[in-house]
């Protein structure tokens, strides 16, 4: 069990939680994931990504938005609640060390689990320049805290109404283009917009990790309902990842496979009683449909 | 149970055969005995029950167990006690049941043997303790052994249903600490055992809930989990504490609890993971599961109950299983009662290799599961969603048999067909759980990640103080030998602290 903190609504849907956690906190590394559910006996497990941790209050943060049943309810959940099962640190740590140029692209609730990694990069004495997205100026997260690492933030926006009108992979090849290539890049996000990140960054064979959402059960290496094609090889995110190189995911394979369950989701949402269920990934499907625009036109 | 029509022709047949044997003056002589007919185990009727979760065997009555009891040639050389994993004094424990000592009868079993319910319902018995055993030979059919698999869980229930289950006594503390990694019966049998000692035990479970792949792989129509969560009462009884919602290698690093939290030794039993699959086209469409995850979904997130679950379900209409062992009679009978329409086991050799229980098989057949034995896919296809849509089958032959003895299946040239489905379930075996072992390097561990024991007899590993057993240790095996092993840990344990 794990008591919740504090509690922010970050934008409609977008909701910051701090959670008892001692242990947690203690071992986590940035790239690592706990797995939670809302009920002990009938809940789904759902991965979140460690957002933060305090080790002096034994406490980690979790962003996430409330789109499918259980996140839905678990926002409905306030300080001094439980979370009846929590589990972490999950998944393996982001590798660290120092590159020299970083560049960070992330985007929606993706920003959420870059944060860490971000903070570890500077640490290690990397220079970042992170690309965040959002549909608009209210919907990003975390923007002080990101302003604060990074030594470059670019901004973009699907309506301009902050930063530069437009999608995360146009300044990334702009950067891409320069004559002192970045290091590596880090993309976290819609699976469209890693996707897209990645398949930008490939022509200039910039060395490009995601971290992958994939469904989950266990956690642990047992189910095997996590696993991904990389390259040739059949990988479990939960053990393997979640973090891969990006130009080796098979991002059409990965896609269906996280829809597998979509039509039974809907119906869960549905039950559980709140707004319609294709309100769910807007924020990808914009991207999405987006960066397919964009594709086709350049 | 009310749902078992068999049950009471049964009971009055064995009462029939009891009274008979009691009208008589002289004592029942061998070949008596080998007259009695195997008494049947009363079971559910298969149409209803491949649409329900309720336990397919509804377990002997008592006049059943007592002639069944009756059946027992009290062998010189039992062979059965030396088919046994664990050796239970077999024909002293059938001996008290055939006196209606069934109290006797139980206390007899758990001089060796822990978790007896759990065991008397999925031990392979007709490759273990019925193999040999004399009534078998004698009527050269191993079907029709003692049944000694029945008898030892009729008295196994017995004590439960009478609420009589004794608490093992505990000794005064030592003020020792030992950590169990993993709540399968491995690790709550070496628990038990360890802290008999008078030991501090405490069990880490990654999963929200006990009992390892008795919680989440064997079904409820199997194994009803109130059983196991009885088993862990008792744990709890004794003072055994539980730590759930706890990975060891990544909440806490295994050195850390001998180094930081002032355990003094850690037994290790972790279980198998990573489940293989087959390594051919199109496995990773939409609708290929691996049969664990199946199962887990179905039984501890328990994805059958529709109305109440939140964790989904996949509901095929066409299955098929790959596979031909106990995991592969799970699934299949799972998915039957999740409402699949048709499915189908494929299995490379034929009946007689299929390495599961024989009552399973059995049930499974009764049930409507259909073999297709000779057969192995070589391609999964998908339509153009990347659902799955059906399989390209290839027919085997028997070949040579292999280093284990095993006919190898050869491939018959030009035979190839299609077969539609629209769900495929690997089940065709898993490799080992990697968290530990990379998160302790000093753990020597095989090429299979399989743990390697410096002692054999005490199940120890090869880093003083740690301990291991079950699955992590043997590969995929059984609950019987993971009993075993803890046993033999828990010695070790028990002799290492004290010469601390
Ligand atoms: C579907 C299915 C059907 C089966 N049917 C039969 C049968 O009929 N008869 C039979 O004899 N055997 C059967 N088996 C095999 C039998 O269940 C296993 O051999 C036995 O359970 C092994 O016991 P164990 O204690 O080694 O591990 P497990 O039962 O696997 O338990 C291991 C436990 O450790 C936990 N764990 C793993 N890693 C960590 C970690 N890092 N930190 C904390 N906890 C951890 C796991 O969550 C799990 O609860 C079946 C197996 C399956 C999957
Ligand atoms: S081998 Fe069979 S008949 Fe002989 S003691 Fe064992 S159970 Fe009884
Ligand atoms: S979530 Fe089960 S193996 Fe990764």
């Amino acid at each position: 069990m794990a008591k919740i903190l504090f509690k922010k609504q970050l934008s409609p849907a977008v909701y910051q939680i701090r959670v008892e956690a001692p242990l947690i906190a203690e071992e986590r590394k940035a790239g690592q994931f706990i797995i939670l559910q809302i009920d002990k006996d009938f809940g789904e497990r759902v991965p979140l990504t460690i957002a933060d941790a305090d080790t002096k209050e034994g406490s980690i943060t979790l962003i996430f938005q409330s789109v499918g049943k259980s996140t839905k309810q678990l926002a409905t959940f306030e300080v001094g609640d439980d979370i009846p099962v929590l589990v972490g640190p999950l998944g393996t740590p982001t590798h660290i060390e120092k590159y020299g140029h970083v560049v960070c692209v992330c985007g929606g609730v993706g920003i959420a689990p870059m944060h860490p990694i971000v903070q570890a990069m500077k640490a290690a004495g990397n220079k970042i320049t992170t690309i965040m997205g959002a549909r608009n100026k209210d919907l990003f997260l975390m923007k002080e805290e990101m302003e604060a690492l990074s030594d470059e933030l670019i901004l973009m926006t699907d309506d301009g109404s902050l930063g530069r009108k437009g999608l995360v992979t146009e300044p990334l090849k702009e950067l891409c283009e320069q004559a002192r290539k970045p290091d590596l890049v880090i993309a976290i996000g819609p699976p469209a917009m890693m996707k897209f990140s990645a398949l930008t960054t490939k022509p200039y064979q910039i060395k490009t990790m995601v971290s992958l959402n994939s469904i989950m059960v266990d956690g642990t290496g047992m189910c095997g309902g996590c696993r991904v094609n990389i390259g040739d090889t059949v990988k479990f995110v939960c053990v393997d990842g979640p973090e891969f190189d990006g130009h080796q995911v098979d991002w059409e394979n990965m896609m269906q496979r996280m829809n597998a369950f979509k039509d039974e989701e809907d119906e869960s949402v549905h039950r559980f009683g709140t707004h319609n269920a294709n309100h769910k990934c807007r924020i990808d499907k914009m991207t999405d449909d987006k960066i397919k625009e964009n594709e086709k036109g350049a | 149970m009310s749902n078992c029509d068999t049950l009471h022709t049964l009971d009055a047949e064995a009462k029939e055969i009891l009274a008979k044997i009691n009208a008589r003056t002289e004592p029942l002589k061998k070949s008596d005995r080998l007259a009695i007919k195997p008494l049947a185990m009363p079971e559910l009727n298969p149409s209803y029950r491949a649409r329900s979760m309720d336990e397919v065997s509804c377990g002997f009555t008592e006049s059943q167990a007592m002639a069944e009891a009756l059946r027992c040639l009290d062998c010189k050389r039992p062979f059965c006690v030396e088919d046994c994993p664990v050796h239970i004094d077999i024909p002293a424990f059938i001996a008290k049941i055939a006196e209606g000592d069934f109290k006797g009868a139980i206390a007899k079993i758990k001089e060796t043997s822990l978790l007896p319910a759990v065991c008397g319902r999925v031990c392979p018995q007709e490759r273990q303790c019925q193999l040999n055993c004399t009534v078998g030979k004698f009527h050269k059919d191993v079907g029709k052994s003692v049944g000694i698999g029945r008898l030892e869980r009729f008295v196994a229930d017995y004590e439960r249903e009478y609420g009589e289950i004794v608490v093992p006594e505990v000794k005064a503390p030592t003020g020792k600490k030992v950590a169990v990694i993993g709540s399968g019966p491995a690790g709550l049998v070496t628990a038990a055992d360890v802290r008999r000692e008078g030991h501090e035990v405490t069990i880490f479970e990654a999963f929200h809930k006990l009992g390892g792949v008795m919680r989440y792989g064997i079904p409820e129509f199997r194994l009803p989990k109130e059983i196991v969560d009885r088993e862990i009462e008792t744990l709890e009884a004794m003072g055994v504490q539980f730590q759930t919602n706890f990975v060891i290698g990544r909440t806490r690093k295994l050195m850390d609890l001998l180094h930081k939290d002032g355990f003094d030794a850690v037994f290790i039993g972790t279980g198998a993971g990573l489940p293989l699959f087959m390594g051919i086209k199109g496995e990773s469409s939409v609708g290929v599961f691996a049969a664990n995850e199946y199962l887990t979904r179905a039984n501890l997130m328990k994805a059958y109950d529709t109305q109440n679950a939140d964790t989904p379900m996949w509901h095929g209409k066409n299955i098929v299983v790959l596979g031909g062992g106990n995991v592969a009679m799970d699934a299949a009978r799972m998915a039957l009662r999740l409402g699949a329409e048709k499915v189908r086991i494929v299995y490379r050799r034929s009946m007689a290799e299929l390495p599961a229980r024989a009552e399973e098989i059995h049930h499974a057949q009764e049930e409507g599961v259909e073999f297709c034995i000779l057969q192995n896919p070589s391609e999964i296809l998908a339509d153009e969603k990347g659902r799955v849509r059906g399989m390209i089958i290839d027919r085997y032959e028997l070949g040579e048999p292999d280093a284990k003895g095993r006919p190898k299946p050869v491939k018959l040239e030009g035979q190839s067909f299609e077969m539609e489905c629209d769900t495929v379930l690997v089940a065709i075996g898993n490799g080992s759980n990697p968290l530990i072992s990379q998160s302790t390097p000093d753990l020597k561990v095989n090429k299979r990640g399989n743990i390697e024991l410096s002692d054999e007899d005490r199940n120890k590993t090869f880093v003083e103080g740690i301990y291991a057993g079950g699955d992590i240790v043997l590969g995929a095996a059984t609950v019987i030998l993971a009993m075993g092993e803890g046993r033999k840990a828990a010695k070790g344990i028990n002799e290492y602290l004290a010469s601390k």
